[in-house]
């Protein structure tokens, strides 16, 4: 799924480009306080069909990413550089009108928050018809029946008579899944899905991944997953990007970043989080200190203030220097100065302590 | 008495909490009940957590504030360190709050953001009239060292802090007054996971120092294990599970303890792969309307005719174990009855018609 060329933006525009290709994107805000570097060389690429999990903690730039990706940054007050290209598209040129003609048709998404996507005002199968008519040449009365069949598809008890309701008649459950069926109503190519069950309880959660994975089987939809839920990454996602202070640390596949981690901040992630599935020890082992402001981030790594093995790198590289993602096995990326075996040999530390093995 | 019962530091007994749901108009009418909590019953020792989970609707949180007197409950008794606080009056109650105390979910909104820093942790002291030795100030300083904060910070709003050191003055605030009780409402919930795993520390660390008691309210079943004693299950309103840490997790029985572990995920893609989840059909009901006999049969893979028309009793079923179920269910039986595909939960009887929203009064005192 990865092509180191093509991560490092580096490769020339080809026929083969991959379904979505992210080529050093960065986007930067002008505050009163100074300039918000939000997202800083990003480049990576999807294939068809595949699930990508963006995860990172707040303010590590995996919301911007999906705001780029869907052209809705310039209307933030936001400056983008870079390229995206979906499907052999290039977005970041096009005009206002013409990404809202793909926003909804090509691309949609579906936020944490439903009542972000729905209107309080209108019934939701309005709604739903209003987005089929705003792409489609079809009839009022066919985009009614499209859309029952859709709120049935999603899960929607009674569709008959909820299409009807109005938003704040719904639980939250099922307005997340009226979102997701407005979503795909149009078959998009791409569905980008930023935290879509955080504020969903954890059977109504198992219900809408459940969801989610049946429909991308169904229509074979490219999904990118803005969480920060280690668990829900490991249930659904094919690959994985970790995102820090604005920029990707760590990419693999999912097997991959759970089994062989090698980026510090990867690993502080996999020990700061409890395990329900298994007793720990009685301290987690969290990352120290917090994560870093977009206005002054840290000369050399992002992560170099709070990393525990920065002092193993020779020459205090990471003050200073600004370390590249580079791959460092098939189909797995890093961002780190540390030497590779050094890193696998941290990396096998900390998960053997994980496993439950004593310091 | 003896030692054990000594170090009891808190029975709930039989507690319930209802509000009023009142019609609309000129002259509103109590129409009919939310039994947010209804009728739970639990203990606690000094240094012992006890993990109250359970969904939203569940009532946890009503029972954490009713347990506080922050609510007043409908029925029940409290017993808070051998003082009976069920029916004790705002004024009665202001000396016994030193004894506990309460940490909250959103650290952005449970400090006042005209007062400083100092003025924040300092309120305990002020309101219950006490002088620490060294002063207030010293005192403050100390707490703001002891739960990672730099004393030098001490006149600062809260506006300058990020969401983990603005929890970590929650907690300062919290055990200013060393109280025996801290009710954790979800302490830490609206944190990224680097700064939950300090916080949960930082908790666990203060309660081997202080022997603090923690009710700890939450959702998140992997931070309850990581912090708790024991755990007890909440669905609407009632306790349906409660037992040893290890139990809850390992050798569940109620069926609805056994979907709400099934459906975490889990952080290990090969884990993952292998668990059956039990997916729950609908909604939590609702309170106003509760299901006949056991609250959770419309939902369950377990419910039988007599489900409907006999409500279970919380019984012991081993040291420390109590289960609320007809027909309690071991993981092995779960898991061969999920091989055999024969875990169906009914559809859920959910009603048809979208409910008109219940003009609510919350969250006042029921009885005014």
């Amino acid at each position: 799924m990865i092509n180191a060329e093509e991560m490092a933006g580096r490769a020339e525009p080809s026929p083969e480009r991959p379904f979505l290709s992210i080529e050093n994107l960065a986007v930067s805000f002008n505050t009163e306080d100074g300039v918000v570097r939000a997202l800083d060389g990003v480049s990576l690429s999807l294939e068809k069909g595949r699930t990508l999990a963006v995860v990172g903690e707040s303010g590590s730039g995996k919301s911007v990413t999906a705001q780029a990706i869907m052209g809705l940054v310039r209307g933030m007050g936001g400056h983008v550089s870079g390229q995206i290209w979906l499907d052999g598209q290039e977005l970041t040129r096009l005009q206002s009108e013409e990404i809202q003609a793909l926003r909804g048709s090509e691309m949609a998404m579906i936020f944490q928050d439903p009542m972000s996507s729905l209107h309080p005002f209108y019934r939701i199968g309005d709604q739903i018809v209003e987005a089929i008519l705003a792409h489609r040449k079809v009839g009022r009365a066919a985009a009614r029946k499209e859309t029952l069949e859709m709120l049935k598809h999603v899960g929607i008890p009674a569709a008959e008579r909820r299409i009807d309701a109005y938003p704040h008649q719904l639980s939250g459950g099922m307005r997340q899944r009226v979102m997701i069926g407005m979503a795909l109503i149009n078959s998009p190519q791409l569905l980008i899905a930023d935290e879509p069950t955080t504020a969903l309880d954890v059977t109504v959660q198992a219900q809408i991944l459940e969801l989610i994975s049946a429909l991308k089987d169904e229509f074979g939809t490219t999904v990118i997953l803005i969480t920060h839920d280690l668990g829900i990454v490991a249930d659904v996602a094919d690959d994985v990007a970790v995102m820090y202070g604005g920029r990707l640390v760590e990419v693999g596949q999912t097997s991959i970043i759970y089994d062989q981690p090698e980026m510090p901040y990867t690993l502080g992630l996999l020990s700061s989080i409890p395990r329900m599935d298994r007793e720990l020890p009685k301290r987690l082992d969290p990352i120290r200190g917090n994560p870093p402001s977009p206005i002054n981030l840290p000369a050399g790594c992002v992560f170099q203030p709070r990393c525990n093995y920065s002092d193993r790198v020779p020459g205090g590289a990471c003050l200073s220097v600004r370390p590249e993602l580079l791959p460092t096995s098939p189909n797995h990326l890093v961002r780190c100065h540390l030497p590779a075996e050094e890193r696998r040999a941290i990396s096998e530390d900390v998960r053997r302590i994980l496993a439950g093995a004593p310091k | 008495m003896t030692a054990a019962v000594e170090r009891e530091i808190l029975r709930v007994t039989d507690l319930r909490t209802y509000f009023p749901v009142r019609s609309r108009g000129l002259l509103p009418r109590v129409v009919g009940q939310v039994k947010a909590v209804d009728g739970i019953s639990l203990s606690l020792n000094t240094g012992e957590t006890l993990g109250l989970v359970g969904e939203s609707g569940s009532g946890k949180t009503t029972a954490a504030r009713s347990i506080l007197r922050l609510i007043k409950p409908t029925g029940g008794q409290i017993e808070l360190d051998g003082t009976q606080i069920a029916n004790l009056s705002q004024a009665q109650l202001r000396p016994i709050r030193r004894k506990a105390q309460m940490i909250f979910q959103d650290p952005y909104n449970a400090l006042n953001p005209r007062h400083t820093v100092g003025g924040i942790i300092s309120a305990p002291f002020r309101i219950q009239g006490v002088e620490p030795p060294g002063g207030v100030k010293a005192a403050v300083q100390e707490l703001m060292e002891r739960v990672g904060l730099n004393p030098e910070h001490y006149n600062r709003y809260p506006n300058e802090f990020s969401g983990g050191q603005r929890q970590r003055i929650g907690v300062a605030r919290a055990i200013a007054l060393r109280p025996k009780l801290i009710v954790c409402d979800e302490p830490v919930s609206a944190l990224d996971v680097s700064i939950q795993a300090q916080i949960l520390n930082l908790l666990k660390d203060l309660q081997e120092e202080y022997e603090i008691a923690y009710l700890f309210v939450a959702h998140d079943l992997a931070v309850v294990r990581q912090i708790s004693h024991r755990v007890a299950v909440m669905y609407l309103g009632h306790i349906v599970e409660t037992a040893p840490r290890k139990t809850i997790y390992s050798a569940p029985l109620h069926p609805y303890t056994h979907s709400l572990l099934s459906a975490v995920p889990v952080p290990d893609p090969r884990i993952q792969l292998t668990r059956e989840r039990i997916v729950l059909q609908g909604d939590v009901p609702s309170p106003i309307d509760p299901p006949s006999g056991c609250v959770f049969r419309t939902r369950c893979f377990q419910a039988q005719p007599r489900c409907a028309s006999e409500v279970p009793p919380l019984v012991e079923v081993a040291p420390d174990h109590l289960v609320a179920c007809h027909f309690p269910i071991t993981v092995d039986e779960v898991a061969a009855r999920a091989r055999a595909g024969q875990i169906e939960v009914p559809a859920a009887e959910a009603p048809v018609a979208p409910v008109e929203a219940p003009h609510f009064v919350e969250p006042g005192p029921p009885h005014a």
